[in-house]
């Protein structure tokens, strides 16, 4: 879902990437807490395999393709704090490198790839973790449902601010609709790569699993808090 | 498995995807580009200012075999995304103690 320099306007473009340079900074704070000797090298190898595994689109049919964007996995491997920061130097030597990705659309795609699909795609694996029973097992599923959920919904808030800034007079009702058709088939790719890539790391290395570490812990640990809301 | 040998496992298997697998990826337009033809708005669409970078679009410039071509812009966009990312990362790390349950 990169977006080229030209789909949206210069105010939109500026907003998104203000949104993303917040995002940034408080992302930075936010992973000193995810990050310590172990599992920074293991953020880089993340964000590395998130880079490599974007360059494979698969067919969707009808003559379109999608390929991994990898917010729910960045999360569920490394923390949703240190995948924002993922996502965005992927994203930033894709745009400067690869061409991949508009220059002025930078900010757009940290919001849309890096931002939306970490939110969605962690909070989904965060409910799913608390309602599942906990079992190591179930960490790739959870993981994979919330891949499915972000990739429509990051399709969904591009049509959004193709509403507020698109350069083109179109019908965004039909863009709205493909988006979303288009987005949730590609979501499902997006799921099974993500199930199969957490479940190999579960079955190799739980511990370096980042959404996997409560469950980890509980069976270590014997104090817990209770919150009663 | 052992640290060391599981980031090796996964630095190969980057390297694979990017520099060999990612040559029998499909060439349709993406979901995004899709719906921008379909629905009329991909005319708007500027060429990046890094559109004649030596690596645009995953090819190297002046390696004619495409799947060498490729492979190799994936490679090196590999090791950028390690050198950058893990170094990102080992910055901005924790350095005190780290408690077992965190």
């Amino acid at each position: 879902m990169h977006v080229p320099d030209g789909f949206l306007d210069a105010p939109t473009s500026v907003a998104t990437g203000v949104v993303a340079a917040a995002a940034v900074a408080v992302s930075l704070r936010g992973a000193r807490r995810e990050l310590d000797d172990r599992t920074a090298p293991m953020a880089g190898l993340v964000a590395t395999f998130v880079f490599a595994a974007q360059m494979i689109n698969f067919p969707v049919g009808a003559g379109t393709s999608g390929h991994l964007m990898g917010g729910a996995l960045a999360a569920v491997l490394a923390g949703p704090w240190t995948a924002v920061l993922c996502l965005s130097v992927v994203l930033l030597v894709q745009a400067l490198l690869m061409a991949d990705g508009g220059i002025t659309a930078l900010g757009t795609n940290i919001t849309l790839i890096g931002i939306v699909t970490v939110a969605v795609g962690w909070a989904v694996f965060v409910v799913l973790r608390r309602v599942l029973p906990k079992r190591l097992d179930l960490v790739a599923p959870a993981a994979a449902v919330g891949a499915l959920v972000s990739v429509p919904v990051a399709a969904l808030v591009f049509t959004g601010l193709f509403a507020v800034g698109g350069n083109a007079p179109v019908d965004l009702a039909a863009v709205a609709a493909a988006m979303f058709g288009w987005h949730t088939v590609i979501g499902i790719g997006e799921a099974v790569v993500t199930g199969l890539v957490v479940a190999s790391v579960v079955a190799a290395r739980p511990d370096l699993v980042h959404g996997a570490r409560p469950l980890i812990a509980e069976r270590e640990l014997v104090t817990r808090k209770v919150v009663v809301s | 498995m052992s640290t060391r040998r599981f980031f090796a496992v996964a630095l190969v298997v980057s390297l694979l995807v990017a520099g060999v697998a990612s040559y029998y990826a499909s060439s349709h337009p993406d979901g995004l580009e899709y719906v921008a033809e379909q629905t009329g708005f991909l005319d708007s669409a500027e060429d990046s200012a890094t559109a004649d970078s030596p690596l645009a679009d995953y090819q190297t410039t002046g390696v004619d075999d495409a799947r060498l071509s490729g492979g190799l812009a994936g490679v090196i966009g590999v090791v950028v995304m390690l050198l950058l990312s893990t170094g990102l990362f080992w910055l901005v790390r924790r350095r005190e103690p780290v408690d077992s349950d965190r």
